[in-house]
């Protein structure tokens, strides 16, 4: 082993490729925890874009969401008994909080398709404001409500699987981190499937991306247009809300102001990577919050030798920021390319109005 | 002299009448919010505007504070407005204000025995040239291979968040601090003008403002710029380069973004953390569309929340109402002045449409098409 370790450039990439395997096990189950909110931001993102509706307000709508789960779920603590079914942590006041938050980014979502669709008003700066307003009046509510310090109503919990699962060499590991999730993680997982297999075998998802590509042409076959993104956009608003959810009732369980911190961004960037596809997109958040991972990694427990040094040569922050740079690269067609939807952005106007 | 008046009347009609309505909703928001203070309050808006105003135009210090908080606003403003005229979204003022600050802070911190003479232009021209650069990459991005600036912008801010986080914690970090910061500028320090921190950095969003309307509307590079932005297609039949129009556009929107973030460094805060929280590059984006993307226009949008950010302090202490409604109500006001169509319609404003629409429909069209320009 150690001689192959000691060719030259060649013998530190193989070291890198089983430094990466055995650091793999320990860091999946951050990697698949940090890229769920991504995943299901992205989601949010599919449903506008692919029917033409730029959504930079993802981030806001996100944080809209955490803030109404926690405190709808913790006000619910308070009033309904907290009974629960005894799967997977799920009790009375998060199925509350959980149905609160993503009827409150619905409702966002709304405000974004009225602006964007029926208003015809810039859709850049529509998700502008969800962003400005979204940290504004969370933040407000906030601090209003910390004065009380209402109770937290706990997080949803994790699917124990079989510890026969557990111990299947290689794939366990992997099974364990995606699939020993919460209840908000097990939806991503389906929903990204669901979503992949609607967009290119439904009605449904030849509408959609008719509608994104070309929607006059979608009106002339009889699609209604401004139907189709309203019910897209405000149903990509169900995602958000999930998304959102998952940060103060699943992964954690406390709301801190802005605490989505990017991710609603991020999110747009794995959208872009997974070239506006629900499985490419999940992809490139495990990707991106691979690079995470591997920073981690590398801080607490660096590899040896001449591949340590190197490693370790390269700032932390580098890790950060390279889900960033990929996302330039690829959208300036650099390495391969990375095509919005032809009508994103453009407000659809019918003939009839036009003239 | 009545047309002028006419013509102040028609552009500032509707943004007053969106201000108007931000405060009105302001006010809702904090009497349904009251129970959650102590109790149900129909004076509370009241309360808390008067002490919002007090603190921001009450007093000399309160006057010299919105100033020193209008002043990255108004830079900023200027480089999403003039980004707006020539057809870009510049959502990257917040990158390009962090990297001006940290170059401005480098060559700062190098600096600290030289004499403030040395220190302080080369200063804030290191933060204009870091601004400069981080303006220029979406340019020549946009304008050589597609990719749209709203999605590499947004980008090349969290870029910018990690470099100023390496360079601040690593190499840059100060030897007797307690936290991730640089140590205390000293030769670069500006020199205080007015009141209690009204910095030198105040000059240059005074000097950059009609620097600004002179470059749009006077010169030969503002009439290509503003072409370029109502119509490439046109500008090019005219002989216009608008690729390299849309890289200088960007440049200059980018400096200006860096100016305003080595101003606060070398103005007000001192020294530069490795985390430097700031809302600017947002609010830029408010300031533009409220000023109409006009430098005059941005001044007084920038002078307006500017002065609600220093009177906000005042109305937490006094009014009880968080620093964050002063979000809630940039964000209301955007509400109003996007949905101008159905403002019009209902209060049945006459007032011709002078926004910046036309500019941003080039903006947003482009975005699924992703051509080369």
């Amino acid at each position: 082993m150690d001689a192959i370790f000691d060719i030259p450039v060649i013998g530190v990439l193989i070291q890198f490729v089983v430094y990466v395997i055995a650091a793999l096990p320990v860091v999946a189950p951050t990697i698949a925890a940090a890229a769920t909110p991504i995943a299901l931001g992205a989601m949010c993102g599919f449903m506008n874009e692919r029917s033409g509706v730029v959504n930079i307000g993802i981030e806001g709508m996100m944080l809209t969401a955490a803030f109404v789960a926690w405190w709808s779920a913790s006000l619910a603590a308070q009033v309904v008994p907290n009974v629960g079914i005894g799967v997977l942590g799920i009790t009375l006041p998060l199925v509350i909080g959980l149905t609160t938050a993503i009827l409150a980014a619905m409702a966002v979502s709304a405000v974004h398709a009225w602006l964007s669709i029926t208003v015809r008003a810039d859709q850049i700066i529509s998700g502008t404001i969800i962003n400005i307003f979204a940290v504004g009046i969370t933040g407000y509510l906030n601090l209003l409500i910390s004065k009380q310090s209402p109770p937290s109503a706990g997080q949803f919990q994790p699917l124990q699987l079989p510890g026969v699962l557990e111990d299947v060499p290689v794939l366990g590991f992997l099974l364990d981190s995606l699939i020993g999730v919460g209840p908000i993680g097990l939806t991503m997982l389906i929903s990204v499937i669901v979503l992949q297999v609607l967009l290119f075998r439904s009605r449904w998802g030849l509408r959609t991306r008719a509608v994104g590509e070309h929607p006059k042409a979608a009106e002339t076959v009889g699609i209604d247009v401004i139907r189709l993104r309203y019910r897209n956009v405000i149903g990509g608003g169900v995602f958000a809300g999930l998304a959102g959810a998952y940060l103060t009732i699943e992964f954690g369980s406390a709301f801190q102001g802005e605490m989505t911190a990017g991710r609603g961004f991020i999110a747009l960037a794995a959208l872009i990577f997974g070239r506006w596809t629900p499985v490419g997109a999940f992809g490139a958040a495990l990707l991106f919050t691979a690079s995470i991972g591997l920073e981690r990694s590398i801080r607490f427990a660096p590899p040896e030798g001449q591949l340590g040094e190197w490693l370790t040569a390269v700032p932390l922050q580098f890790y950060g920021a390279l889900p960033y740079l990929i996302t330039i690269i690829v959208l300036a067609g650099v390495v391969g390319r990375s095509l919005a939807p032809a009508a994103v952005g453009r407000p659809y106007e019918r003939e009839s109005k036009a003239a | 002299m009545r047309a002028a008046l006419e013509r102040v009347r028609s552009v500032a009609v509707l943004p007053a009448v969106a201000i108007g309505l931000a405060l009105v909703v302001g006010a809702v928001i904090m009497i349904l919010s009251s129970p959650l203070v102590g109790g149900f309050d129909l004076t509370l808006p009241l309360t808390a505007y008067q002490a919002l105003a007090v603190g921001a135009f009450g007093s000399g210090n309160a006057l010299v504070s919105t100033l020193v908080n209008a002043t990255p606003l108004v830079l900023a403003g200027l480089a999403v407005g003039i980004g707006f005229k020539a057809g870009l979204f510049n959502i990257g003022a917040q990158g390009q204000f962090l990297i001006g600050a940290l170059s401005a802070t480098i060559v700062a911190i190098a600096l600290n025995g030289a004499s403030p003479a040395v220190a302080i232009p080369l200063s804030l021209l290191a933060g204009m040239a870091g601004g400069l650069a981080w303006g220029f990459v979406p340019g020549f991005l946009k304008a050589f291979t597609g990719a749209h600036e709203v999605v590499t912008t947004i980008m090349l801010n969290f870029v910018a968040i990690q470099i100023v986080s390496y360079v601040i914690s690593g190499p840059l970090r100060g030897a007797e601090v307690t936290f991730a910061r640089t140590d205390n500028i000293v030769a670069g320090e500006l020199p205080i003008l007015i009141g209690r921190d009204g910095h030198l950095g105040l000059l240059l969003a005074a000097v950059a403002v009609p620097a600004a309307w002179w470059l749009l509307y006077r010169s030969t590079i503002g009439f290509e710029i503003r072409t370029v932005g109502a119509n490439p297609d046109a500008a090019r039949y005219g002989g216009m380069q608008p690729k390299w129009i849309t890289v200088l556009a960007m440049s200059v929107c980018g400096l200006l973004a860096g100016t305003a973030g080595a101003g606060e460094i070398l103005g007000e805060v001192g020294y530069m953390p490795a985390s430097y929280g700031t809302t600017v590059g947002f609010d830029a984006i408010a300031v533009a569309l409220l000023g109409r993307a006009h430098p005059v226009g941005i001044l007084f949008a920038g002078l307006l929340f500017g002065g609600m950010q220093a009177g906000a302090g005042l109305m937490q202490v006094q009014a009880g109402i968080p620093v964050q409604m002063v979000s809630v109500l940039q964000a209301v006001i955007l509400f109003f002045l996007a949905a101008e169509l159905i403002v019009r319609r209902v209060l049945r404003i006459r007032a011709p449409g002078t926004g910046v629409e036309a500019e941003l429909e080039t903006v947003s069209r482009s975005y699924g098409e992703q051509t080369s320009l």
